[in-house]
């Protein structure tokens, strides 16, 4: 028997077919059937399918987050496929792509089908591995692009450890329009951000922690750009934090190169101001900029700049982050806070909820190539549902994610994921419980 | 106040409060029996994950003279190598019933981290780059002693800004008290210190010009190699402190350097040598105020 079931009266919002507005979407064994909107045709009996009453909330393709940190295989203390996966689906997104930094390095098929069996096996939502540009991740050589395509990889990237050689990555992106993947980039010219561990400026002086500028980013921004346009490969950019980088990434793509840019929810919402007290759960790379960064990177999402928003969700184990500040580990765990932070982008009227689904899941399934962030008849049923006014306080210990390194610990948010359907499954995030 | 784990931290007021008590133990330490029983069964720990000779030397003085219990904890022999986490080394110390923890550590924020975490006082013996309270104390204590007050004098402190946690501490105090405060060295060595009023001069000529006080600050020589100055005979004749610079500050002004000195590197011997150099009553001066620090913390406990 067909399993169906009816999402009734939600607002309904699919920037890939220009749906804004109020309807009913019936599922049928997993994929969308059909979208009825509103005064269009006959209304939507409910009487024998499983019904969700959206009244009121908004209805919209589930986050595709092209940059997250799964940790497994090598690294399980801090995160899992599994924990991950649900942690995920909790905030609202539906698929996610690993960076490869794991041990061993994702930069071999072997281990590109290990996750993926552990995915399929264990994961919550759908699993996109991203493979390492280089092997082990070393800036060397080559790793084996083509056979991790193959597998299942759908980009490449050596996330947190730049390719300082300009001349391996103008391979790197040469080689990859061979199987036309993407080549995320981490822009980071290690020789100016060494032994920085916070932006700098007058703020890492005054807590005499060494800064990393903002030209360590800018700098490699312009050289990937460059060498974008040089080879013709696809660059994508990683998590853009600076005013600067805003405004390269602004007038290569007004030169009409062929990049994409990303950002995360930190960048746009909180300043370097977040490490006083040397609060390590604020220490990430790139760093917590200043108030003119957050507004550029704001400027640059709603000007169509930055095409995606991602998490970058980094999680670490409690004890890691309880250490002297310029050794403790960078990074934040983000899925279950990520969508509530950029719905506040919608409160203060930088996006249109349209446009935030499309930086949310519809641009990032496009640069990754594969069939997400749509609600189109017979694509998966790939859904979150969310409550815009709902307010909540930001609890790490609530987390599902086994990493509750959060700046955001005692926010007050509003705007939080209700119900999330992912693989055939429907989740209520209200009572996923973490700890 | 539990703590002292920055002159950030401190008010102007409770500044004159460390200084006017240095003064009390200053006149002990004139005395033939320089001990008091102040701080008689109370337990400190010199914990120094940082060699240090001077500091060390001085606050264990200060401890025996204040008549603490003193502990010294040796980290080369200690579990820090073995790969035990800091809060777990502290924790263990605590265990041991200590009252004042004294905390040297190369990592900036350390001593902060500690005092969240334990109901020991901490003293903040200089962490990374960020500060060294007692080290601005007990030069503010050194100035007064000379110049009568703070407000107004013009001071230049010279060398390495960047890297120096006396020279942040010193800002940090100085402007508290309405002193001018300029900053000379390179460019590559000087941090952004907006907020604090400092001018900053890479002229050490326009640098010097009338301030009543010059703090030198030692160059580790390790910079060199680093592409911060060419080396160190450029770094002297650009930067260095000699008879005929000193001259260009005004004429009773007072020299210091916290120590250990680089002779010939940024200070010539016949101006560390002079009579305007006040580099000795510092390390005396020294004991006094962190004397002054352990019994004004212990006192507080006390009372809460």
């Amino acid at each position: 028997m067909r399993k169906t079931m009816l999402i009734k009266n939600g607002h309904i919002v699919d920037p890939s077919q220009d749906i804004d507005g109020i309807g009913d979407i019936i599922i049928e064994d997993g994929k969308i059937k059909e979208i009825k909107l509103k005064g269009q045709g006959s209304k939507t009996k409910g009487q024998e399918m499983e019904t969700i009453d959206a009244s009121g909330l908004y209805v919209f393709p589930g986050l595709v987050d092209m940059h997250t940190h799964l940790r497994e295989p090598g690294f399980e203390h801090k995160e899992t496929i599994k924990t991950g996966t649900l942690a995920a689906v909790r905030g609202g997104i539906t698929s996610v792509c690993c960076m490869p930094n794991t041990n061993p390095v994702n930069d071999n098929r072997t281990v590109t089908e290990f996750i993926l069996r552990k995915a399929f096996d264990e994961g919550s939502c759908n699993v996109y591995p991203i493979g390492a540009i280089t092997k082990g991740q070393k800036g060397e050589e080559l790793a084996e692009m083509g056979m991790m395509r193959e597998e299942g990889c759908v980009a490449f990237s050596d996330d947190g450890m730049p390719i300082m050689n300009g001349s391996l990555m103008r391979r790197a992106l040469e080689y990859s329009k061979t199987f036309n993947v993407p080549i995320i980039s981490h822009c980071e010219d290690l020789s100016l951000s060494e032994g920085g561990s916070m932006n700098e400026g007058a703020l890492s002086t005054q807590l005499g922690l060494r800064g990393i500028p903002y030209a360590s980013e800018d700098v490699m921004v312009a050289r990937d750009i460059i060498l974008a346009e040089l080879t013709g490969g696809r660059l994508h950019i990683a998590h853009v934090s600076t005013e600067g980088s805003v405004r390269l990434i602004r007038q290569a793509k007004e030169r009409g190169a062929n990049i994409t840019a990303e950002t995360c929810p930190h960048y746009f919402t909180v300043t370097e101001d977040a490490v006083k007290g040397y609060n390590t759960n604020a220490k990430v790379n790139p760093p917590l900029r200043r108030q003119k960064d957050v507004e550029a990177v704001r400027e640059g999402l709603k000007d169509g700049t930055i095409d995606i928003i991602a998490t970058d969700h980094a999680p670490h184990h409690k004890d890691e982050k309880l250490l002297e500040f310029d050794r403790a580990p960078s990074g934040i765990s983000g899925f279950e806070t990520a969508l509530s932070l950029s719905l506040m982008l919608v409160h203060y009227g930088v996006l249109t909820m349209s446009r935030l689904v499309e930086k949310t899941a519809l641009h990032p399934a496009k640069i990754l190539g594969i069939d997400k962030g749509t609600l189109k008849a017979g694509s998966d049923a790939d859904i979150a549902i969310a409550d815009m006014n709902k307010e909540f306080k930001v609890e790490q210990d609530k987390f599902i994610s086994k990493g509750k390194n959060t700046p955001f610990e005692g926010w007050k948010l509003k705007g939080m994921p209700v119900i999330t359907i992912c693989k055939g499954k429907v989740y209520d995030c209200r009572k996923l419980i973490g700890g | 106040m539990k703590d002292l784990i920055g002159i950030k931290e401190l008010s102007k007021e409770d500044i004159n409060v460390i200084l006017d008590t240095a003064a009390s133990f200053k006149d002990v330490l004139k005395r033939d029996i320089k001990k008091v029983p102040a701080l008689r069964g109370k337990t400190v720990v010199n914990l120094f994950f940082e060699p240090s000779t001077r500091t060390k030397t001085s606050f264990e003085l200060a401890e025996k003279r204040i008549s603490t219990d003193v502990l010294n904890f040796s980290v080369p022999t200690s579990s820090v190598v073995k790969g035990e986490s800091l809060l777990d080394t502290v924790r263990t110390i605590e265990a041991y019933g200590v009252d004042f923890i004294v905390i040297r550590h190369s990592s900036s924020g350390v001593p902060h981290f500690i005092a969240r975490n334990v109901k020991a006082s901490v003293i903040n013996a200089g962490d990374g780059i960020n500060e060294h309270p007692t080290q601005a104390l007990l030069d503010a204590f050194s100035i007064v002693e000379k110049k009568g007050g703070l407000n107004g004098l013009k001071v230049a402190i010279v060398g390495d800004i960047t890297h120096s946690r006396v020279a942040k501490s010193n800002v940090y105090l100085l402007s508290k008290f309405g002193a001018h405060i300029r900053l000379v060295g390179p460019p590559t060595l000087i941090p952004d210190m907006a907020g604090y009023g400092v001018e900053v001069f890479y002229n050490m000529e326009d640098g010097l010009k009338d301030v009543d006080v010059i703090m030198m600050l030692r160059i580790q020589t390790e910079r060199q190699g680093k592409g911060f100055f060419p080396s160190t005979l450029e770094y002297f004749k650009n930067w260095g402190l000699d008879t005929q610079r000193l001259e260009l500050a005004d004429k009773d002004a007072v020299v210091m350097h916290p120590g250990p000195m680089n002779r010939g590197i940024e200070i010539s011997s016949d101006v560390a040598d002079s009579a305007q150099s006040i580099i000795l009553d510092q390390v005396t001066n020294g004991i006094a105020v962190r004397m002054a620090v352990m019994y004004l913390l212990g006192g507080a406990k006390e009372n809460a």
